[in-house]
């Protein structure tokens, strides 16, 4: 769990070759057998990279554009008969997809917020405040983890249509997505460890100060812990916008289903031009988020191996 | 704010292991910051007592109940169990599962690994590597299924059959077949998952210490043996959590064969989850909830083991 304070000061490590080596020493690079063996190995492996990763990538980007006819006939051919742009524009338009994007930002949103709130404040006061029944509850949180989720698709269904002192039922309701994504041991867990980690003289001046609870939170707690905020977010809205088999259950009004639950239900009915367009739509987001936040996507896929638990 | 101005600086909350402190009224408590702490940790207990907690205790009940939406659930013990276990179609679809997760590893376990040692290596753009790695895990996973699903398509006009019918193979029928649909969800669900698994190792890998290479060269070995006695062995631990999140992953597959295939051709990928959800949520009547619950706490027991594993290697590692 130290991982995560100490990573910028790794990444600031020159890339030399003293400290940073693999299996191969700068000796055993100027051989030539090794420079031109493992040169050609990683031109190789760059290759297959791009066709893998990138490749089902750019056929999209292709189908998305070209003609359904074409697409059905001959689909390697490269746009024999032009180029359709209006799949892009009917995807968005016709088949609504502009509707359901904005459901899926919705409901990512909504889980992101309430995934931060619930994981800075629980984890605040069982690692700040520490009341002196919070390792009680910090077991609880702790215990979820060995449920699978499979156990909880049921009886979380049924607590969704009836929940206790509301009185009506969360379904078609976007609470019935945002809610249960708070409840994350994960979330809690790296976020308490974090707070765990910053320097208690801090809290200690500010209360000195005159600080209270909430304004250490707010104004002291909070602003120190921009890193692990920016990984649980970039994780949050992505376990949102992957989310399929919850919203497919508890939002049973089109209107306001995302994308991953309205794909596949207009997959039969629409035109297969049209419907890649809409699938190239639903990837662009997480791609560009991807682009843009490639390092905080790395480091966290990095410490999730490592780190859970 | 008022209160606590007014209130006098709480002592510090680190305290010595095993200190008690005597029992105090409510007035103390408030004096203390308990109100404060409550307030704090409410959202968290509401929102894990009713989204997790109480789940996880209904679960429970339920799996020894009959529910129906109408009436008040009766007790019924262990008939949901017996119910389950008496269905012709677990068993196929816990083979399934098992064939599932026997081919994601036969498919996704080598090829990360073997991947990521060789971009260890690499010392120019080496970001560029793990960035198109990567790329297709940020594929929404239904989209990618979908996409799967077109390139799958039968006949020689289906994408991977032109694309292998330029060198003379096929056309296959991926999705059609009994025999052929489970290797062909596996490889696209392995296509969706590879590239985290590839960036797992290579932070393991940037952990491995650089002494221990220079001190096998001194010994005069050659980069088949460094990897062989140093990289792998380094890699233990990680190697080991990967394969139980594989497993524990695999365990739960849902979204390949419900979208795929649906669970056909021929209930040939019908999985432990595809079957809960058919218990639950096929019939629009209302499922049958007790044989759900039941067949997900038995999955949950098997995968209960995994989890214990997974918790402590990754224990043992963060304190080390």
């Amino acid at each position: 769990m130290t991982l995560l304070p100490t990573a910028g000061a790794r990444r600031r490590r020159p890339a030399a070759d003293d400290g940073d080596r693999g299996a191969l020493s700068a000796p055993d690079w100027r051989r030539p057998a090794v420079r031109w063996g493992m040169g050609g190995t990683h031109v190789l492996l760059l290759v297959l990279l791009v066709v893998v990763g990138l490749g089902p990538m750019l056929l999209l980007a292709k189908f998305a554009v070209t003609p359904t006819q074409d697409i059905l006939r001959t689909p390697m051919a490269v746009f024999p008969n032009g180029i359709a742009w209006e799949n892009l524009e009917r995807a968005w338009n016709d088949v609504q997809i502009s509707r359901y994007f904005l459901n899926t930002v919705w409901l990512a949103l909504g889980s992101w917020a309430v995934q931060l709130v619930v994981a800075t404040t629980g984890g605040y006061a069982l690692s700040v405040l520490r009341p002196r029944y919070g390792r009680v509850v910090q077991a609880l949180v702790l215990s979820t983890m060995f449920v699978p989720a499979v156990v909880l698709l049921v009886p979380l269904y049924l607590t969704i249509l009836d929940p206790p002192l509301l009185g009506r039922s969360l379904v078609d309701s976007f609470w019935a997505v945002w809610l249960p994504a708070g409840a994350s041991a994960f979330n809690v867990l790296l976020v308490q460890r974090f707070f765990d980690s910053l320097p208690r003289e801090v809290f200690e001046a500010a209360r000195v100060d005159g600080a209270g609870p909430y304004r250490l939170f707010w104004s002291v707690v909070l602003p120190m812990s921009k890193p692990i905020l920016g990984v649980v977010s970039v994780f949050a809205v992505i376990a949102s916008w992957k989310d399929f088999l919850w919203p497919l259950l508890v939002l049973k009004d089109p209107a306001i289903q995302p994308l991953s639950v309205r794909l596949p239900a207009i997959e039969a009915s629409t035109d297969l031009g049209v419907f890649l367009a809409a699938l190239a739509i639903a990837t662009v987001l997480p791609v560009a988020m991807f682009l843009a936040f490639q390092r905080l996507f790395l480091r966290g896929a990095g410490l999730g191996g490592a780190v859970k638990g | 704010m008022a209160a606590t101005t007014t209130a006098p600086p709480r002592p510090a909350p680190v305290r010595p292991a095993g200190a008690r402190r005597p029992p105090r009224s409510p007035a103390a408590w408030l004096r203390g910051g308990g109100l404060h702490n409550l307030v704090f940790l409410l959202p968290l207990l509401v929102v894990f007592g009713v989204f997790s907690w109480f789940p996880i205790v209904r679960a429970v009940l339920m799996s020894v109940q009959e529910t129906n939406l109408v009436t008040d659930p009766t007790f019924v013990g262990l008939d949901n169990f017996r119910h389950v276990l008496a269905d012709p179609l677990l068993w196929t679809a816990v083979r399934n599962t098992l064939y599932f997760a026997f081919l994601a590893l036969l498919f996704g376990y080598p090829v990360p690994l073997v991947a990521a040692v060789l971009m260890r290596e690499v010392r120019r753009a080496r970001g560029l590597y793990s960035a198109l790695a990567y790329l297709p895990v940020v594929v929404p996973p239904v989209v990618a299924v979908l996409l799967w699903k077109f390139f799958y398509k039968g006949g020689p006009t289906g994408v991977f059959n032109t694309i292998l019918g330029w060198v003379g193979l096929g056309p296959f029928p991926w999705l059609q077949d009994a025999s052929w649909a489970m290797p062909s969800l596996v490889l696209a669900a392995t296509w969706a998952g590879a590239g985290g698994t590839v960036i797992i190792y290579l932070a393991a890998l940037t952990s491995v210490p650089p002494e221990l290479y220079d001190a096998s060269e001194v010994d005069g070995a050659g980069l088949w043996r460094k990897v062989w006695h140093v990289t792998l062995p380094q890699l233990r631990g990680v190697l080991f959590i990967t394969l139980i999140l594989q497993v524990i992953g695999t365990a739960q597959v849902f979204l390949e064969p419900y979208l795929f295939t649906g669970g056909g051709p021929n209930n040939a990928t019908v999985t432990v989850l595809l079957l809960i959800y058919r218990y639950a949520f096929q019939n629009s009547l209302g499922g049958d909830y007790g044989a759900a619950t039941a067949l997900s706490l038995m999955l949950a027991a098997v995968l209960a083991v995994f989890s214990v594993l997974y918790f402590r290697l990754t224990r043992s590692w963060s304190t080390s």
